[in-house]
């Protein structure tokens, strides 16, 4: 096991530059998560961490080696791909014992340890099997004991699940998060699901155009989004964003589309006037006398929830409550979100301007 | 409601019981049967209508001119103790398994290079076709000149360089001659071989390349544990068409040497052409013609076990 550092890394695929200087520090044994868009350079990262791409500026650390120059062999991780990129012509066992066979281990030590990590993953049944044999979760299960047999000291994945159905999803996430628990390998993740990087993070790095956007534990990406990208990008559904400026003489308020007041718990000093973002997650809505008032357009519960899209003040925002309201299209509803739960950014700049 | 379904019902005409004609018409084996109708009727009339009658002749002593009769196994005799016919088997195997081999070797190399970025790779890749686009017998005129006793511009250039003083007999000479027959069906064969190996390459998922760079192969490793595996069902169909191509070969040896010097380059198929219509024995030629048919199905059956499918295609597709 070991730590991962990332110094102010840069890519470029000749004059397209994706990496535009990142910096990220793994702790030993963390499982951190890259989230972003595709295309925001997340893959590209996690590839220059096993080597498969060149660095073209920066550094990477794994443990206390720069690995800049070391071959992907010798970098003692292990990666799992999206397609699982299992050797087709092999057995399960055979796949999973082909690093061992290249590093001529012997026949025993190879059986013992791919005993052993099948055993991991119960998957002593299918030992003998051939990838196309296999349903999606297995091979995906394959692919993971392939990189376990490894013992490696990072554990690099690469939209592992994306290739599954939605059920087996979020069933292999748990699994991974359990495999993780106990093996206690540090591990980075790549997705652009931010329900698994949620889910499964002890760490997330939201990524956007080539740059680190926040870095944080979960909850903190979604309590205290650094800008309008991770406040957006966080959560779903998305937070609802209305443009407007903050009224700070006399009670704080404010002051959004077509004059509509919502109220605001803090705001920094002397904001009056500043034109900003008004940011509210959906599920901190509530129906209340002195709300904002809004014209329901569409109702769709869910079973555990009714999520509401309305029109506040002509802008669509959404709206999730767990009381089953009977709602209806064209009705008026009065829409008050929670003060201390609302987000503000700058209109500008789109950084968060509440502490 | 009900009343007036019944109604609509009652008015139609009863339904006729379907006759054979019927369900004739709507079955599709019958249909699929006319569809395969034309294409039998080419095969039959163009393959095996010949081979059959190639196999007939074998066993009669027909001339041109001259319709034979049946004489059973003698033209068989006679061949068993032609020296030049078995010169001719010994021509066509050593042709044979020395142009493959050579023709498999370079063409997988040439297809894993063009598989590498190279630069200019689709010109190189076209250039590469040549040889199988020129048609055979041009092909052959030109590397004729080039091994000419006199003319050869090998000869010609080596004695430039001062490296030998006096023109290498290409074709004049047996083994030279051999030399020289295989070495123009390589040229030939091998764009075939390079560019469907090729195809079979591209197939290959370069994420398994990057799955064994992480585990830790190199290069070497790479082709022995991936590449060449994952290619065996391709290298099995093409080999086995390479192979049949090569032993039928005839037009390549009839414009170089016609089967000389001393029959040295006779294969089955010129040595059966020069008898059967060269010389008007249309039943011995037949014969030669016919005993290249064990040899044919011998590499058939390799390659139709080669072509099995490997336990690990089997089941579901890859999706």
């Amino acid at each position: 096991m070991a730590s991962v550092a990332i110094r102010d890394v840069r890519k470029a695929f000749g004059a397209t530059h994706v990496i535009h200087g990142v910096n990220i520090t793994i702790n030993d044994g963390e499982f951190v998560v890259l989230v972003g868009p595709s295309g925001c350079g997340k893959s590209t990262l996690l590839r220059m961490i096993a080597g498969l791409e060149n660095i073209s500026g920066g550094e990477i650390r794994i443990g206390d080696r720069v690995v800049n120059n070391v071959p992907p062999k010798e970098r003692d991780i292990a990666m799992v791909f999206q397609n699982y990129a299992l050797y087709p012509h092999m057995t399960v066992a055979a796949n999973m014992g082909f690093s061992l066979k290249l590093r001529k281990a012997s026949k025993d030590e190879i059986d013992s340890r791919v005993n052993r990590a099948a055993e991991i993953l119960g998957l002593q049944p299918l030992l003998g099997r051939y990838p196309r044999q296999l349903s999606g979760g297995q091979r995906q299960r394959v692919a993971m004991g392939r990189a376990i047999v490894r013992d490696p000291q990072v554990f690099l994945f690469d939209e592992p699940l994306s290739n599954l159905d939605a059920k087996l999803r979020v069933q292999m996430r748990t699994e991974i998060k359990e495999l993780h628990q106990r093996l206690k390998t540090t591990t980075v993740y790549v997705t652009h699901d931010q329900i698994e990087a949620m889910t499964m993070a002890d760490k997330i790095v939201v990524m956007h155009d080539g740059l680190v956007e926040q870095i944080g534990a979960p909850l903190e990406l979604y309590d205290k989004p650094d800008n309008l990208f991770v406040a957006g990008f966080i959560g779903s559904p998305a937070m609802n964003f209305l443009k407007g400026n903050v009224k700070a003489n006399g009670k704080l308020e404010f002051v959004g589309p077509s004059n509509t007041r919502l109220p605001l718990g803090k705001a920094p000093a002397s904001s009056d006037g500043r034109p900003a973002v008004y940011g509210v997650r959906p599920e901190h809505f509530t129906i209340a006398d002195d709300g904002a008032e809004a014209e329901i357009q569409v109702v769709e519960p869910t079973g555990s929830e009714i999520q509401v899209v309305a029109k506040l003040g002509g802008e669509d925002v959404i709206a999730v409550f767990r009381e089953r309201h009977q709602f209806k299209p064209g009705e008026k509803i009065r829409l008050k979100p929670n003060p201390s739960l609302v987000h503000l950014f700058d209109a500008a700049t789109g950084k968060r301007l509440t502490a | 409601m009900t009343d007036f379904a019944l109604g609509r019902t009652s008015a139609k005409a009863p339904p006729r019981e379907s006759t054979a004609w019927d369900r004739l018409m709507v079955n599709r084996n019958w249909l699929g049967f006319w569809f395969m109708v034309p294409a039998a009727g080419f095969l039959i009339f163009f393959l095996a209508y010949p081979l059959g009658l190639g196999v007939w002749m074998s066993f009669t002593d027909t001339r041109i001119g001259r319709a034979g009769v049946f004489i059973g196994l003698e033209n068989y005799q006679w061949l068993a103790d032609d020296s030049i016919f078995w010169l001719s088997v010994f021509n066509t195997i050593l042709y044979t398994t020395v142009a493959s081999i050579i023709k498999f070797a370079v063409g997988l190399y040439l297809a894993i290079l063009l598989n590498e970025h190279l630069p200019f790779k689709a010109i190189i890749r076209a250039a590469v076709l040549i040889p199988f686009i020129v048609p055979t017998v041009l092909s052959a005129l030109a590397f004729w000149w080039i091994f000419d006793s006199q003319f050869s511009i090998i000869s010609w250039s080596l004695k430039q360089m001062g490296l030998i003083d006096h023109n290498i007999d290409f074709l004049g000479n047996a083994n030279n001659a051999r030399a020289t027959v295989i070495f123009a069906n390589i040229w030939r064969g091998i764009p075939f071989v390079a560019i469907t190996l090729l195809a079979g390459l591209q197939t290959v998922s370069p994420s398994l390349y990057e799955a064994a760079t992480i585990d830790g192969a190199n290069r070497w490793q790479m082709f022995r544990s991936i590449t060449l595996p994952l290619l065996t069902p391709i290298i099995a169909v093409v080999m086995t068409f390479s192979v049949l191509f090569t032993f039928t070969d005839f037009q390549l040896i009839w414009a170089m040497t016609r089967g000389g010097p001393v029959n040295a380059t006779h294969l089955m198929a010129t040595l059966s052409y020069q008898r059967a219509i060269i010389s008007g024995f249309l039943g011995e030629g037949a014969a030669i013609s016919t005993a290249m048919i064990p040899f044919l199905l011998a590499a058939i059956m390799v390659s139709w076990f080669g072509l099995q499918r490997r336990k690990w295609q089997q089941g579901e597709a890859n999706d």
